[in-house]
Protein backbone atom coordinates (compact mmCIF):
# COMPACT_ATOMS: atom_id res chain seq x y z
CA UNK A 1 0.00 0.00 0.00
CA UNK A 2 2.56 2.54 1.11
CA UNK A 3 4.77 1.61 -1.62
CA UNK A 4 2.17 1.89 -4.28
CA UNK A 5 1.11 5.21 -2.83
CA UNK A 6 4.78 6.63 -2.81
CA UNK A 7 4.94 6.43 -6.70
CA UNK A 8 2.02 8.41 -7.22
CA UNK A 9 2.37 11.44 -8.37
CA UNK A 10 0.27 13.81 -6.12
CA UNK A 11 2.07 12.13 -3.41
CA UNK A 12 5.54 12.57 -4.64
CA UNK A 13 4.45 16.39 -5.01
CA UNK A 14 2.89 16.66 -2.03
CA UNK A 15 5.67 15.05 0.47
CA UNK A 16 8.28 17.36 -1.75
CA UNK A 17 6.41 20.34 -0.94
CA UNK A 18 5.90 19.83 2.95
CA UNK A 19 9.77 18.91 3.50
CA UNK A 20 10.26 21.81 1.73
CA UNK A 21 7.98 23.73 4.25
CA UNK A 22 9.14 21.65 6.92
CA UNK A 23 12.90 22.97 5.93
CA UNK A 24 11.81 26.93 5.54
CA UNK A 25 10.12 26.77 8.91
CA UNK A 26 13.15 25.08 10.69
CA UNK A 27 15.17 28.08 9.12
CA UNK A 28 13.10 30.17 10.13
CA UNK A 29 12.80 29.03 13.73
CA UNK A 30 16.74 28.68 14.07
CA UNK A 31 16.94 32.47 12.82
CA UNK A 32 14.00 33.63 15.29
CA UNK A 33 16.12 32.08 18.14
CA UNK A 34 19.64 33.19 17.30
CA UNK A 35 17.99 37.10 17.12
CA UNK A 36 16.59 36.63 20.38
CA UNK A 37 19.64 35.10 21.73
CA UNK A 38 21.41 38.11 20.37
CA UNK A 39 18.67 40.79 21.40
CA UNK A 40 19.02 39.03 25.28
CA UNK A 41 22.97 39.33 25.52
CA UNK A 42 22.67 42.83 24.36
CA UNK A 43 20.07 43.73 26.65
CA UNK A 44 22.20 42.11 29.87
CA UNK A 45 25.35 43.86 28.34
CA UNK A 46 23.59 47.36 28.09
CA UNK A 47 21.31 46.81 31.75
CA UNK A 48 24.87 45.88 33.16
CA UNK A 49 23.57 42.10 34.16
CA UNK A 50 26.92 41.14 34.87
CA UNK A 51 26.84 37.50 36.80
CA UNK A 52 30.07 38.51 38.81
CA UNK A 53 28.28 41.24 40.36
CA UNK A 54 25.32 38.65 40.83
CA UNK A 55 27.22 35.90 42.28
CA UNK A 56 28.73 38.40 44.56
CA UNK A 57 26.03 40.29 45.36
CA UNK A 58 24.03 36.93 46.46
CA UNK A 59 25.23 36.05 49.80
CA UNK A 60 24.54 39.69 50.89
CA UNK A 61 20.67 38.86 50.35
CA UNK A 62 21.12 35.73 53.18
CA UNK A 63 22.77 38.58 55.42
CA UNK A 64 20.02 40.79 54.44
CA UNK A 65 17.50 38.24 55.52
CA UNK A 66 19.49 37.76 58.53
CA UNK A 67 18.58 40.26 59.96
CA UNK A 68 15.54 41.36 59.46
CA UNK A 69 14.42 37.69 60.90
CA UNK A 70 12.77 38.07 64.55
CA UNK A 71 14.85 36.27 66.74
CA UNK A 72 11.95 33.89 67.92
CA UNK A 73 12.25 32.39 71.61
CA UNK A 74 10.44 28.62 71.57
CA UNK A 75 9.89 28.62 74.92
CA UNK A 76 8.41 32.31 75.00
CA UNK A 77 6.51 31.82 71.71
CA UNK A 78 2.81 32.28 72.56
CA UNK A 79 3.94 34.87 75.79
CA UNK A 80 2.90 38.51 75.83
CA UNK A 81 3.95 41.55 74.10
CA UNK A 82 6.35 42.33 76.84
CA UNK A 83 8.55 39.23 76.51
CA UNK A 84 11.24 39.44 73.85
CA UNK A 85 11.27 36.33 71.60
CA UNK A 86 7.46 36.26 71.48
CA UNK A 87 5.08 36.36 68.27
CA UNK A 88 3.51 39.09 69.80
CA UNK A 89 6.53 41.12 70.36
CA UNK A 90 7.66 40.42 66.81
CA UNK A 91 3.95 41.86 65.28
CA UNK A 92 3.45 44.16 68.42
CA UNK A 93 2.02 47.08 66.43
CA UNK A 94 -0.25 44.29 64.76
CA UNK A 95 -3.78 46.33 65.01
CA UNK A 96 -2.37 49.63 63.28
CA UNK A 97 -0.83 47.22 60.68
CA UNK A 98 -3.99 44.84 60.30
CA UNK A 99 -5.77 48.45 59.66
CA UNK A 100 -3.10 49.77 57.60
CA UNK A 101 -3.32 46.75 55.77
CA UNK A 102 -7.42 46.83 55.43
CA UNK A 103 -7.09 50.99 53.99
CA UNK A 104 -4.59 49.07 51.54
CA UNK A 105 -7.05 47.05 50.14
CA UNK A 106 -9.82 49.33 50.44
CA UNK A 107 -7.55 51.42 48.54
CA UNK A 108 -7.38 49.21 45.72
CA UNK A 109 -10.63 47.72 45.65
CA UNK A 110 -11.96 51.85 45.58
CA UNK A 111 -9.13 52.68 42.11
CA UNK A 112 -9.93 49.26 40.55
CA UNK A 113 -13.71 50.15 40.76
CA UNK A 114 -13.58 53.73 39.38
CA UNK A 115 -11.00 52.66 37.24
CA UNK A 116 -12.96 49.89 36.06
CA UNK A 117 -16.28 52.38 35.36
CA UNK A 118 -14.15 54.92 33.07
CA UNK A 119 -12.54 51.94 31.32
CA UNK A 120 -15.91 50.81 30.80
CA UNK A 121 -17.24 53.90 29.44
CA UNK A 122 -14.12 54.40 27.20
CA UNK A 123 -13.85 51.02 25.49
CA UNK A 124 -16.83 51.38 23.58
CA UNK A 125 -15.58 54.02 21.80
CA UNK A 126 -11.94 52.55 21.53
CA UNK A 127 -12.97 49.63 19.79
CA UNK A 128 -12.53 49.09 16.07
CA UNK A 129 -15.30 46.98 15.14
CA UNK A 130 -18.13 49.31 16.56
CA UNK A 131 -17.09 52.95 17.07
CA UNK A 132 -19.07 55.69 16.16
CA UNK A 133 -16.37 57.12 13.75
CA UNK A 134 -12.78 57.18 13.19
CA UNK A 135 -12.45 60.56 15.13
CA UNK A 136 -13.74 58.89 18.63
CA UNK A 137 -11.77 55.76 17.78
CA UNK A 138 -8.40 57.67 17.46
CA UNK A 139 -9.22 60.12 20.85
CA UNK A 140 -10.02 57.19 23.16
CA UNK A 141 -7.85 55.07 21.98
CA UNK A 142 -4.63 57.38 22.34
CA UNK A 143 -6.29 58.95 25.58
CA UNK A 144 -6.01 55.28 27.11
CA UNK A 145 -2.44 54.96 25.81
CA UNK A 146 -1.72 57.96 27.11
CA UNK A 147 -2.47 57.02 31.05
CA UNK A 148 -1.34 53.88 30.76
CA UNK A 149 1.94 54.66 29.56
CA UNK A 150 2.58 56.84 33.00
CA UNK A 151 3.64 54.36 35.78
CA UNK A 152 1.73 54.81 39.02
CA UNK A 153 4.37 56.58 41.46
CA UNK A 154 4.57 59.38 39.19
CA UNK A 155 0.79 60.18 39.20
CA UNK A 156 1.01 58.99 43.07
CA UNK A 157 4.03 61.83 43.29
CA UNK A 158 1.79 64.27 41.54
CA UNK A 159 -1.20 63.85 43.84
CA UNK A 160 0.67 63.83 46.68
CA UNK A 161 1.69 67.03 45.69
CA UNK A 162 -1.30 68.40 45.12
CA UNK A 163 -3.55 67.03 47.80
CA UNK A 164 -1.25 66.06 50.37
CA UNK A 165 -0.16 62.75 52.29
CA UNK A 166 -2.67 60.38 52.34
CA UNK A 167 -4.41 57.80 50.80
CA UNK A 168 -6.93 59.69 48.44
CA UNK A 169 -3.51 61.03 46.11
CA UNK A 170 -2.64 56.66 46.11
CA UNK A 171 -6.10 55.83 44.77
CA UNK A 172 -6.51 58.31 42.09
CA UNK A 173 -3.25 57.09 40.69
CA UNK A 174 -4.32 54.04 40.77
CA UNK A 175 -7.48 54.68 39.13
CA UNK A 176 -6.20 56.28 36.74
CA UNK A 177 -3.77 53.82 35.56
CA UNK A 178 -6.45 51.04 36.26
CA UNK A 179 -8.80 52.90 33.36
CA UNK A 180 -5.75 52.94 30.76
CA UNK A 181 -4.65 49.66 31.44
CA UNK A 182 -8.39 48.12 31.67
CA UNK A 183 -9.84 50.33 28.50
CA UNK A 184 -7.44 48.49 26.64
CA UNK A 185 -8.24 44.89 27.72
CA UNK A 186 -12.02 46.00 27.17
CA UNK A 187 -11.70 46.88 23.85
CA UNK A 188 -9.98 44.48 22.63
CA UNK A 189 -12.22 41.68 24.21
CA UNK A 190 -15.19 43.85 22.65
CA UNK A 191 -13.06 43.52 19.35
CA UNK A 192 -13.33 39.80 19.80
CA UNK A 193 -17.64 40.10 19.82
CA UNK A 194 -19.41 38.41 17.38
CA UNK A 195 -21.49 41.06 15.25
CA UNK A 196 -24.72 39.59 14.80
CA UNK A 197 -26.46 40.18 17.91
CA UNK A 198 -25.16 44.38 16.83
CA UNK A 199 -26.34 43.81 13.28
CA UNK A 200 -29.67 43.06 14.83
CA UNK A 201 -29.99 45.76 16.90
CA UNK A 202 -28.66 48.27 14.76
CA UNK A 203 -31.17 46.86 11.87
CA UNK A 204 -34.04 47.52 14.51
CA UNK A 205 -33.59 51.09 14.87
CA UNK A 206 -31.80 51.12 18.13
CA UNK A 207 -29.09 54.00 18.70
CA UNK A 208 -25.30 53.36 19.33
CA UNK A 209 -25.28 53.57 23.11
CA UNK A 210 -28.27 50.82 23.34
CA UNK A 211 -26.25 48.40 20.85
CA UNK A 212 -23.99 48.61 23.22
CA UNK A 213 -25.67 47.90 26.15
CA UNK A 214 -27.49 45.12 24.10
CA UNK A 215 -25.80 43.63 21.81
CA UNK A 216 -22.13 43.94 22.93
CA UNK A 217 -22.13 43.92 26.92
CA UNK A 218 -24.25 40.81 27.32
CA UNK A 219 -21.51 38.87 25.74
CA UNK A 220 -18.55 40.60 27.08
CA UNK A 221 -19.93 41.12 30.93
CA UNK A 222 -18.08 38.08 32.00
CA UNK A 223 -14.77 38.72 30.36
CA UNK A 224 -14.85 42.19 31.89
CA UNK A 225 -15.62 41.07 35.40
CA UNK A 226 -12.51 38.93 35.35
CA UNK A 227 -10.43 41.30 33.89
CA UNK A 228 -11.52 43.94 36.70
CA UNK A 229 -11.16 41.44 39.48
CA UNK A 230 -7.90 40.27 38.22
CA UNK A 231 -6.40 44.46 38.07
CA UNK A 232 -7.80 44.47 41.58
CA UNK A 233 -5.09 41.89 42.37
CA UNK A 234 -2.53 43.79 40.73
CA UNK A 235 -4.03 46.88 42.33
CA UNK A 236 -3.69 45.26 45.72
CA UNK A 237 -0.13 44.91 45.06
CA UNK A 238 0.32 48.02 43.95
CA UNK A 239 -1.43 49.86 46.48
CA UNK A 240 1.11 48.15 48.85
CA UNK A 241 3.93 49.98 47.62
CA UNK A 242 2.39 53.34 46.49
CA UNK A 243 2.76 54.25 50.01
CA UNK A 244 6.19 54.87 49.89
CA UNK A 245 5.76 58.08 47.99
CA UNK A 246 3.45 58.95 51.21
CA UNK A 247 0.24 58.42 49.26
CA UNK A 248 -1.00 55.98 51.65
CA UNK A 249 -1.64 52.44 53.04
CA UNK A 250 0.87 49.93 54.39
CA UNK A 251 3.42 51.42 51.77
CA UNK A 252 4.21 54.47 54.02
CA UNK A 253 4.73 52.24 57.59
CA UNK A 254 7.31 50.40 55.47
CA UNK A 255 8.63 52.96 54.11
CA UNK A 256 9.39 54.20 57.53
CA UNK A 257 10.56 51.24 58.94
CA UNK A 258 13.04 50.51 56.23
CA UNK A 259 14.21 53.66 56.19
CA UNK A 260 14.83 54.00 60.44
CA UNK A 261 16.17 49.95 59.99
CA UNK A 262 13.75 48.74 62.09
CA UNK A 263 14.64 44.88 60.42
CA UNK A 264 12.44 42.84 62.79
CA UNK A 265 9.34 45.26 61.71
CA UNK A 266 10.08 45.36 58.12
CA UNK A 267 9.67 41.29 57.94
CA UNK A 268 6.82 41.36 60.15
CA UNK A 269 5.19 44.04 57.41
CA UNK A 270 6.15 42.05 54.40
CA UNK A 271 4.67 38.62 56.19
CA UNK A 272 1.41 40.72 56.94
CA UNK A 273 1.21 41.92 53.29
CA UNK A 274 2.35 38.32 51.39
CA UNK A 275 -0.28 36.85 53.64
CA UNK A 276 -3.19 39.68 52.62
CA UNK A 277 -2.13 39.57 48.75
CA UNK A 278 -2.27 35.91 48.79
CA UNK A 279 -5.83 35.44 50.73
CA UNK A 280 -6.97 38.36 48.29
CA UNK A 281 -5.71 36.88 45.23
CA UNK A 282 -7.42 33.36 46.40
CA UNK A 283 -10.60 34.88 47.12
CA UNK A 284 -10.82 37.03 44.14
CA UNK A 285 -10.08 33.47 41.99
CA UNK A 286 -12.50 31.68 43.15
CA UNK A 287 -14.75 34.50 42.31
CA UNK A 288 -13.41 35.12 38.43
CA UNK A 289 -14.32 31.73 37.75
CA UNK A 290 -17.93 31.29 39.32
CA UNK A 291 -18.53 34.55 37.76
CA UNK A 292 -17.43 33.54 34.29
CA UNK A 293 -20.11 30.59 34.30
CA UNK A 294 -22.81 33.43 35.47
CA UNK A 295 -22.71 36.52 34.71
CA UNK A 296 -23.62 38.43 31.41
CA UNK A 297 -27.58 37.37 31.70
CA UNK A 298 -28.27 40.23 33.04
CA UNK B 1 -45.14 51.26 -1.16
CA UNK B 2 -41.40 50.59 -1.29
CA UNK B 3 -39.78 51.60 -5.04
CA UNK B 4 -36.32 50.95 -5.63
CA UNK B 5 -34.84 52.73 -8.73
CA UNK B 6 -31.69 52.31 -10.01
CA UNK B 7 -30.39 50.54 -7.08
CA UNK B 8 -26.47 49.32 -7.64
CA UNK B 9 -23.97 47.95 -5.46
CA UNK B 10 -20.35 47.48 -5.90
CA UNK B 11 -17.67 45.95 -3.89
CA UNK B 12 -14.43 46.63 -5.46
CA UNK B 13 -14.96 45.87 -9.00
CA UNK B 14 -17.35 43.51 -8.52
CA UNK B 15 -21.21 44.51 -8.88
CA UNK B 16 -23.51 42.81 -6.19
CA UNK B 17 -26.60 44.64 -7.19
CA UNK B 18 -26.52 46.12 -10.54
CA UNK B 19 -29.39 48.80 -11.92
CA UNK B 20 -32.72 47.32 -9.76
CA UNK B 21 -35.71 48.75 -9.98
CA UNK B 22 -39.34 47.68 -7.98
CA UNK B 23 -42.49 48.61 -6.97
CA UNK B 24 -44.09 46.71 -4.33
CA UNK B 25 -47.48 47.72 -2.89
CA UNK B 26 -47.96 47.61 0.39
CA UNK B 27 -49.16 44.37 1.98
CA UNK B 28 -47.74 41.91 -0.63
CA UNK B 29 -45.60 39.03 0.45
CA UNK B 30 -42.46 38.89 -2.03
CA UNK B 31 -39.92 36.41 -2.41
CA UNK B 32 -36.49 37.15 -3.95
CA UNK B 33 -34.69 33.69 -5.44
CA UNK B 34 -31.26 33.50 -6.38
CA UNK B 35 -28.11 31.57 -5.88
CA UNK B 36 -25.78 32.71 -2.78
CA UNK B 37 -23.86 35.67 -4.69
CA UNK B 38 -26.99 36.48 -6.74
CA UNK B 39 -27.43 40.02 -4.89
CA UNK B 40 -30.64 39.29 -2.67
CA UNK B 41 -28.40 39.87 0.76
CA UNK B 42 -26.91 43.26 -0.76
CA UNK B 43 -30.44 44.17 -1.68
CA UNK B 44 -32.29 43.57 1.53
CA UNK B 45 -29.62 45.30 3.28
CA UNK B 46 -29.50 48.16 1.12
CA UNK B 47 -33.26 48.45 1.98
CA UNK B 48 -32.44 48.49 5.66
CA UNK B 49 -29.59 50.73 4.96
CA UNK B 50 -27.42 48.13 6.86
CA UNK B 51 -24.94 48.47 3.42
CA UNK B 52 -25.02 51.64 1.40
CA UNK B 53 -25.90 51.99 -2.09
CA UNK B 54 -23.45 52.95 -4.24
CA UNK B 55 -25.95 54.66 -6.59
CA UNK B 56 -29.92 54.48 -7.13
CA UNK B 57 -32.82 55.85 -4.70
CA UNK B 58 -34.79 53.54 -2.23
CA UNK B 59 -38.47 55.39 -1.83
CA UNK B 60 -40.86 54.32 0.89
CA UNK B 61 -44.65 56.14 0.80
CA UNK B 62 -43.01 58.85 -1.84
CA UNK B 63 -40.07 59.66 0.96
CA UNK B 64 -36.67 59.60 -0.24
CA UNK B 65 -35.03 56.84 2.60
CA UNK B 66 -31.44 56.84 0.93
CA UNK B 67 -29.68 59.53 2.40
CA UNK B 68 -31.50 59.48 5.57
CA UNK B 69 -28.68 59.98 9.40
CA UNK B 70 -29.15 60.25 12.58
CA UNK B 71 -32.63 59.75 14.08
CA UNK B 72 -34.33 59.71 10.65
CA UNK B 73 -32.58 56.65 9.77
CA UNK B 74 -32.99 54.88 13.13
CA UNK B 75 -36.86 55.69 12.42
CA UNK B 76 -36.62 53.95 9.41
CA UNK B 77 -35.29 51.25 10.08
CA UNK B 78 -37.80 50.63 13.07
CA UNK B 79 -40.51 50.65 10.55
CA UNK B 80 -38.39 47.99 7.93
CA UNK B 81 -37.60 45.19 10.36
CA UNK B 82 -34.94 42.83 9.81
CA UNK B 83 -34.95 39.01 9.85
CA UNK B 84 -31.63 37.47 9.49
CA UNK B 85 -30.22 34.03 7.76
CA UNK B 86 -28.22 33.80 11.98
CA UNK B 87 -31.42 35.17 13.75
CA UNK B 88 -28.79 37.22 15.52
CA UNK B 89 -30.58 37.54 18.95
CA UNK B 90 -27.79 38.08 22.00
CA UNK B 91 -27.70 34.63 22.96
CA UNK B 92 -26.66 35.47 26.23
CA UNK B 93 -29.88 37.27 27.08
CA UNK B 94 -33.43 36.31 28.08
CA UNK B 95 -36.14 35.67 25.23
CA UNK B 96 -38.12 38.17 26.72
CA UNK B 97 -35.22 41.05 26.35
CA UNK B 98 -34.64 40.13 23.17
CA UNK B 99 -37.94 40.59 22.27
CA UNK B 100 -38.27 44.25 24.34
CA UNK B 101 -35.09 45.12 22.75
CA UNK B 102 -37.35 46.04 19.49
CA UNK B 103 -39.00 48.74 21.24
CA UNK B 104 -35.61 50.30 21.94
CA UNK B 105 -36.04 53.40 19.13
CA UNK B 106 -39.97 53.46 20.41
CA UNK B 107 -37.62 55.79 23.62
CA UNK B 108 -36.22 58.35 21.63
CA UNK B 109 -33.82 61.11 22.78
CA UNK B 110 -31.10 61.24 26.01
CA UNK B 111 -33.87 60.11 28.51
CA UNK B 112 -34.98 57.32 26.64
CA UNK B 113 -31.92 56.21 25.94
CA UNK B 114 -30.66 56.86 29.63
CA UNK B 115 -33.70 54.30 30.85
CA UNK B 116 -33.36 51.44 28.48
CA UNK B 117 -29.40 51.24 28.86
CA UNK B 118 -30.87 50.09 32.47
CA UNK B 119 -33.52 48.19 30.92
CA UNK B 120 -36.40 49.49 32.12
CA UNK B 121 -39.20 49.01 29.88
CA UNK B 122 -43.01 50.00 30.95
CA UNK B 123 -45.17 46.75 32.04
CA UNK B 124 -47.53 47.65 28.34
CA UNK B 125 -44.56 46.68 26.44
CA UNK B 126 -43.81 43.68 28.63
CA UNK B 127 -47.04 42.57 28.50
CA UNK B 128 -46.92 43.03 24.13
CA UNK B 129 -43.86 41.05 24.22
CA UNK B 130 -45.31 38.53 26.06
CA UNK B 131 -48.23 38.62 23.35
CA UNK B 132 -45.59 38.40 20.35
CA UNK B 133 -44.08 35.73 22.00
CA UNK B 134 -47.71 33.91 22.62
CA UNK B 135 -48.42 34.19 19.19
CA UNK B 136 -45.55 31.53 18.28
CA UNK B 137 -46.18 29.63 20.84
CA UNK B 138 -43.38 30.77 23.27
CA UNK B 139 -44.24 32.51 26.60
CA UNK B 140 -43.24 29.80 28.32
CA UNK B 141 -39.36 30.05 26.87
CA UNK B 142 -39.78 33.92 28.13
CA UNK B 143 -37.60 33.97 30.72
CA UNK B 144 -34.79 31.10 29.48
CA UNK B 145 -31.51 32.08 27.43
CA UNK B 146 -31.82 32.89 23.88
CA UNK B 147 -29.03 30.27 23.30
CA UNK B 148 -30.92 27.40 24.92
CA UNK B 149 -33.79 27.50 22.09
CA UNK B 150 -33.74 25.45 19.08
CA UNK B 151 -33.23 27.54 15.40
CA UNK B 152 -36.86 27.42 14.80
CA UNK B 153 -38.04 29.07 18.01
CA UNK B 154 -35.13 31.32 18.18
CA UNK B 155 -36.10 32.47 14.64
CA UNK B 156 -39.57 32.79 15.73
CA UNK B 157 -38.28 34.95 18.59
CA UNK B 158 -36.33 37.20 16.10
CA UNK B 159 -39.99 37.48 14.12
CA UNK B 160 -41.54 38.83 17.67
CA UNK B 161 -38.75 41.05 18.19
CA UNK B 162 -39.47 42.55 15.02
CA UNK B 163 -42.76 42.68 15.42
CA UNK B 164 -42.22 45.46 18.66
CA UNK B 165 -40.81 47.53 15.68
CA UNK B 166 -44.45 48.20 14.77
CA UNK B 167 -42.77 48.01 11.36
CA UNK B 168 -44.30 48.54 7.73
CA UNK B 169 -42.37 46.35 5.94
CA UNK B 170 -40.46 43.11 7.06
CA UNK B 171 -36.80 41.96 5.07
CA UNK B 172 -36.01 38.71 5.96
CA UNK B 173 -32.61 37.74 4.93
CA UNK B 174 -32.89 34.17 4.26
CA UNK B 175 -34.87 33.24 7.17
CA UNK B 176 -35.32 29.54 6.81
CA UNK B 177 -31.46 28.83 5.32
CA UNK B 178 -29.96 27.77 9.07
CA UNK B 179 -33.56 25.55 9.17
CA UNK B 180 -34.16 21.71 9.08
CA UNK B 181 -37.57 20.89 6.72
CA UNK B 182 -40.23 21.42 9.22
CA UNK B 183 -39.09 24.37 11.39
CA UNK B 184 -38.83 25.94 7.89
CA UNK B 185 -42.14 25.59 7.38
CA UNK B 186 -43.08 27.18 11.00
CA UNK B 187 -40.98 29.81 10.65
CA UNK B 188 -42.81 30.52 7.12
CA UNK B 189 -45.66 30.26 8.50
CA UNK B 190 -45.45 33.06 10.95
CA UNK B 191 -44.13 35.38 8.63
CA UNK B 192 -47.14 34.50 6.02
CA UNK B 193 -49.37 35.06 9.26
CA UNK B 194 -47.72 38.38 10.30
CA UNK B 195 -48.05 39.27 6.15
CA UNK B 196 -51.61 38.44 6.22
CA UNK B 197 -53.11 39.28 10.14
CA UNK B 198 -50.84 42.27 10.09
CA UNK B 199 -50.80 43.58 6.60
CA UNK B 200 -47.39 44.29 7.15
CA UNK B 201 -45.10 43.59 3.30
CA UNK B 202 -42.99 40.83 3.66
CA UNK B 203 -39.83 40.53 1.22
CA UNK B 204 -38.24 37.68 1.93
CA UNK B 205 -34.99 36.36 0.69
CA UNK B 206 -34.81 32.25 -0.32
CA UNK B 207 -33.15 29.97 -2.42
CA UNK B 208 -35.62 26.96 -2.59
CA UNK B 209 -38.03 27.56 -5.09
CA UNK B 210 -40.94 25.20 -4.02
CA UNK B 211 -40.91 27.36 -0.56
CA UNK B 212 -40.94 30.34 -2.44
CA UNK B 213 -44.03 29.12 -4.91
CA UNK B 214 -45.75 28.09 -1.66
CA UNK B 215 -45.94 31.15 0.47
CA UNK B 216 -44.91 34.00 -2.12
CA UNK B 217 -47.73 36.32 -3.69
CA UNK B 218 -44.40 37.47 -5.87
CA UNK B 219 -41.33 36.01 -6.95
CA UNK B 220 -38.19 38.14 -8.17
CA UNK B 221 -35.59 35.77 -9.93
CA UNK B 222 -32.25 37.49 -9.61
CA UNK B 223 -28.85 36.26 -11.12
CA UNK B 224 -25.29 38.04 -10.93
CA UNK B 225 -26.95 41.27 -9.31
CA UNK B 226 -30.05 41.59 -12.09
CA UNK B 227 -33.37 40.83 -12.00
CA UNK B 228 -34.33 38.47 -14.39
CA UNK B 229 -37.92 37.61 -13.70
CA UNK B 230 -40.77 39.48 -11.82
CA UNK B 231 -44.38 38.12 -11.50
CA UNK B 232 -46.58 35.34 -9.79
CA UNK B 233 -45.22 31.69 -8.73
CA UNK B 234 -47.00 30.63 -11.70
CA UNK B 235 -45.08 32.58 -14.21
CA UNK B 236 -42.07 31.31 -13.53
CA UNK B 237 -42.24 28.42 -15.67
CA UNK B 238 -39.74 25.32 -15.98
CA UNK B 239 -38.71 27.27 -19.35
CA UNK B 240 -38.44 30.21 -17.80
CA UNK B 241 -36.09 28.88 -14.81
CA UNK B 242 -34.24 26.91 -17.32
CA UNK B 243 -33.77 30.23 -19.93
CA UNK B 244 -32.53 32.59 -16.27
CA UNK B 245 -29.98 29.59 -14.78
CA UNK B 246 -29.89 27.10 -17.32
CA UNK B 247 -31.15 23.92 -15.08
CA UNK B 248 -34.58 22.46 -14.19
CA UNK B 249 -35.89 23.50 -10.95
CA UNK B 250 -34.87 19.92 -8.90
CA UNK B 251 -31.43 20.96 -10.07
CA UNK B 252 -31.76 24.34 -8.98
CA UNK B 253 -33.11 23.51 -5.10
CA UNK B 254 -30.00 20.88 -5.18
CA UNK B 255 -27.81 23.12 -6.07
CA UNK B 256 -29.09 25.29 -3.35
CA UNK B 257 -28.87 23.03 -1.22
CA UNK B 258 -24.42 22.29 -1.47
CA UNK B 259 -24.20 26.30 -0.98
CA UNK B 260 -22.64 26.86 2.33
CA UNK B 261 -25.68 28.18 4.70
CA UNK B 262 -23.30 30.40 6.51
CA UNK B 263 -22.10 33.32 5.64
CA UNK B 264 -20.00 36.74 6.79
CA UNK B 265 -22.23 39.00 8.61
CA UNK B 266 -20.41 41.63 6.47
CA UNK B 267 -19.58 42.73 2.94
CA UNK B 268 -20.51 41.15 0.08
CA UNK B 269 -21.73 37.64 -0.66
CA UNK B 270 -18.67 36.04 -2.76
CA UNK B 271 -19.53 34.73 -5.76
CA UNK B 272 -19.75 31.28 -6.49
CA UNK B 273 -21.48 31.30 -9.74
CA UNK B 274 -18.26 30.02 -11.07
CA UNK B 275 -18.74 26.93 -8.74
CA UNK B 276 -21.96 25.97 -10.75
CA UNK B 277 -20.61 26.22 -14.89
CA UNK B 278 -19.00 23.03 -14.13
Amino acid sequence: MHAIAAHLPAVRRGEEAYRDLRRQRRVRTALGLALLLAGLLAAGWMSEFHPATLLAGLPRIGEYFGRILPTLRWDALFSGVETEGSLAFWFYRLDTWALLLLQTAQMAALATLSGAAVALLLAFPAARNIAPNAWAHQITRRGLEATRTIPEIVYALIFVWAFGVGPLAGILAIAIHTAGALGKLFSEVIENTEMQAWDGLRASGANWAQACRYAVLPQVAPNLVSYALLRFEINVRGASVIGFVGAGGIGQELYQVIAFNYYEEISAIVLLIVLTVMLIDLVSERLRHRLIDTAGER
Amino acid sequence: MLQLENLSRRFGATAAVQDVSLTIPAGQMVGVIGRSGAGKSTLLRMINRLTEPSSGRILHDGADVTALRGQALRDWRTRCGMIFQQFNLVQRLDVLTNVLVGRLNHHPGLLGTLTTLFKHFPAEERAMALAALDRFDLADQALQRADTLSGGQQQRVAIARVLMQEPRLILADEPVASLDPRNSRTVMEALRDVNRRDGITVLCNLHHLEIARDYCDRIIAMQAGRVMFDGPPAGLTAAKLREIYGVSEAEFDEQSLMEPARRPAHGPETSQAAAFTA
